[in-house]
């Protein structure tokens, strides 16, 4: 481990033990109780800290909380500090919503999967796109050969968009997509979409993810370059505050933070500290900030381990809370509350066992929704090995029922509210990122950090200690290297090249079809804006309507923007 | 004399951008002494195959998750073959399901590593691998 990284550790270390003043009664116990049993039989040769390697104290008492002011800290639910949520009522008045992430094969494909879901319950819809589309490819480019629907619906222009929403309302059901780099275009898409059904702008809702900072970060679905790249969100997020007031224009994501490797407060910290640069873009455009700021939202992993996950959500609202009225002085409460989706961990799920990952999943949603999730994704036990079969998906989504009508937990708004422990780990995860963003403000902001890889070395290095955990044993993974049994294997999802031969006909008939003189003077003219500064956002609508592909759209852009290619760090 | 280090070409082909597996490895096999290049992210066969014989490697991992396996490893055993490079050792590491392994080892993938496979695992494969 190098001397940097083990300057960050030290962050995460508690208050300091010594500090610590127990009242009589503690010490009593200490003596007269404890001590006795562990001379007789001491603890489990292991090291007690969370998965992010977070130390934790054998008991939390008053004396870990010794200058907490429940009225202060903990407050009450949808006010400040944001610490028990941010509904009055929580999940008596409405619950979260179930929203699970399905993409595969073509439009088709996708759509019937999505009535599918719609028919069974689920309450809103999330897309996944395949590889292609999310980097801005069309499925009959060179680069998109083998990649065509398997990790997501192949959507290359607003036809295909056209049958993914066919027979879905749109002015009824919220649509989360989750696309960043070229977010702008597929966002125009599903605008026209909903004005051919003629559903209202004002009153359409979802999510569009569009969070391009955590893609330099960790996910590394860029094309522009970080300067362009801004520009077009915050055009999102302008054109939205006109026109779609309903709608989130982006989900800024710790999810693929967490799922590269990164520890709790990382993700944590870097994904507020993404926000907090989304903000400051935002005002430097003019834009005000308690106009736009109710539109952001966030989404975060839901890992395995419980109560640090639990902290990690309570932290993160207080943070966002203080930011908003210390940094930015603003008035508006809606831009106070954090709302955030979560998911469960991907990178947790073993295939090993899969069966397994029912029940870890079914963890981690719980410790989502006693942090006060609004929406969550459950994964499928399957997906360490191929995208979800319908059967696995159900259970997925079944596994989300039974917390909300079976367990109980919804019956009381923020339930460890109170307890030591937790209340003593918010406060230190929250601690923990506060450094991290104190950090990155002093290297110029997360931009600046980006390009000094300070981000990315920091997951690296969390990543590869976890890895060794695991390998030394220190970390124990069920079915993985311990508790091993032979398994027979799962019936899995395949996607088959069909699906890249179906979707480069439809293209070659849309090429033919559509007028070529009328896209390509839409081209022109979305270069054009794009050489000035106006807001690219009318433009990409005129050049989707079209039928401009988004492949040919992406390359006008790449014209004017240039590409973006990271220094590899290992 | 000090012995040769093993060379290994980590390469992260195709779309995707979930490099959290192949910086791991890279570390990993670096810590056992090896000497590794990491060619960054998406690399099409041509250039993984070029970067192979440009650093003289013993051994190629690639890292892919996606679900385009079959489509770049014949790709790239074909490229290697043309270029002469018979004797390197291909591994692969990522999300492969099993009933594709069979074809994927016709092909000449040495060493096929699902989740879950412990870095020493990999390490020990390399060396048996290069010892014979």
């Amino acid at each position: 481990m190098s001397e940097k990284s083990k300057g960050s550790t030290q962050t995460l270390t508690p208050a300091d033990a010594s500090a610590r003043q127990p009242s009589p009664k503690e010490l009593a116990w200490e003596k007269n109780t404890l001590q006795p049993t562990l001379e007789k039989s001491p603890e489990r040769p292991c090291d007690f800290t969370t998965i992010s390697g977070h130390p934790i104290r054998r008991l939390y008492t008053k004396a870990d909380l010794p200058d907490w002011d429940a009225e202060r800290d903990l407050g009450f639910p949808a006010e400040p500090p944001y610490t028990r949520g941010i509904h009055s009522t929580m999940y008596r008045g409405r619950l979260w919503t179930m929203r699970q992430f399905a993409g595969f094969g073509t439009a088709e494909d996708t759509n019937a999967r999505f009535r599918y879901l719609l028919a069974q319950g689920q309450t809103g819809l999330s897309t996944a796109f395949d590889l292609p589309t999310l980097m801005g490819y069309d499925s009959d480019h060179a680069l998109s050969e083998g990649e065509v629907g398997k990790c997501g619906v192949a959507i290359s222009s607003l036809a295909d968009m056209e049958v993914l929403f066919d027979k879905i309302p749109l002015a009824n059901v919220t649509t989360s997509m989750t696309i960043n780099s070229p977010a702008a275009v597929i966002w125009a898409m599903y605008l026209a979409v909903a004005e051919k059904q003629s559903a209202d702008w004002k009153k359409i809702s979802g999510t569009l993810q569009n969070d391009i900072l955590k893609e330099y970060i960790a996910q590394k679905e860029y094309i522009y370059p970080p300067e362009p790249s801004m520009r077009l969100v915050i055009d999102t997020f302008e054109f939205g505050a006109k026109n779609t007031p309903k709608f989130n224009t982006i989900s800024i994501s710790g999810y693929h933070i967490r799922e590269a490797g990164s520890t709790a407060i990382q993700e944590l910290a870097f994904t507020l500290r993404d926000g907090l640069e989304y903000v400051e873009w935002g005002m430097r455009r003019g834009l005000d900030v308690d106009q736009f700021v109710p539109q952001l939202s966030f989404f975060f992993n839901a890992h395995n381990d419980f109560f640090e996950e639990i902290a990690k959500y309570r932290a993160a609202r207080r943070i966002w809370h203080k930011a908003m009225v210390e940094r930015y002085k603003s008035k508006n409460p809606r831009a106070w509350a954090l709302r955030f989706h979560s998911q469960t961990a991907g990178c947790s799920l073993t295939a090993q066992q899969p069966y397994n990952n029912v029940v870890r999943t079914a963890l981690q949603a719980l410790a989502a929704v006693l942090g006060g999730t609004q929406s969550l994704h459950t994964n499928s036990l399957d997906e360490a090995w191929a995208l979800p079969t319908e059967f696995a998906a159900t259970i997925a989504l079944r596994t989300q029922q039974i917390i909300a009508h079976e367990t109980g937990v919804t019956n009381t708004v923020d339930p460890l509210g109170g307890s030591y422990f937790v209340e003593t780990l918010t406060n230190e995860i929250e601690r923990g990122a506060w450094d991290y963003i104190d950090r990155i403000d002093a290297m110029g902001g997360m931009v600046a950090a980006i390009e000094r890889a300070y981000p990315q070395r920091e997951i690296a290095e969390a990543s590869y200690r976890y890895q060794m955990s695991v390998d030394k044993k220190e970390k124990i993974i069920v079915g993985v290297n311990d508790f091993v049994s032979a398994e027979k294997p799962l019936d899995i999802l395949q996607i088959d090249e069909s699906v890249a031969r179906r979707q480069a006909d439809r293209l070659r008939k849309l090429r033919a079809e559509r007028s070529q003189a009328e896209v390509g003077r839409r081209l022109n003219a979305l270069r054009t804006a794009a050489e000035g500064k106006e807001n690219l956002m009318p433009f990409l609508f005129d050049a989707v309507k079209s039928y401009a592909t988004l492949g040919e759209i992406c390359d006008a852009l790449r014209d004017v923007f240039g590409t973006y290619e990271e220094v590899a760090i290992t | 004399m000090p012995e040769k280090k093993i060379r290994v070409l980590i390469a992260k082909p195709g779309l995707d951008g979930h490099d959290r597996g192949a910086k791991v490895i890279a570390r990993a096999l670096r810590d056992a002494g090896m000497e590794v290049i990491y060619t960054g992210l998406r690399q099409t066969p041509e250039m993984i195959a070029s970067a192979a014989v440009q650093e003289d490697v013993d051994v190629i991992g690639l890292s892919i998750l996606s679900g385009a396996h079959n489509t770049i490893c014949p790709q790239l055993m074909n490229l290697l073959r043309e270029k002469g490079m018979t004797d390197v050792t291909v591994l692969v590491g990522g999300i492969i399901p099993e009933a594709d392994i069979p074809a994927l080892k016709q092909a000449g993938i040495a060493g096929i590593f699902l989740p879950g496979t412990s870095t020493q695992d990999i390490v020990n494969f390399i060396h048996q691998r290069i010892a014979h």
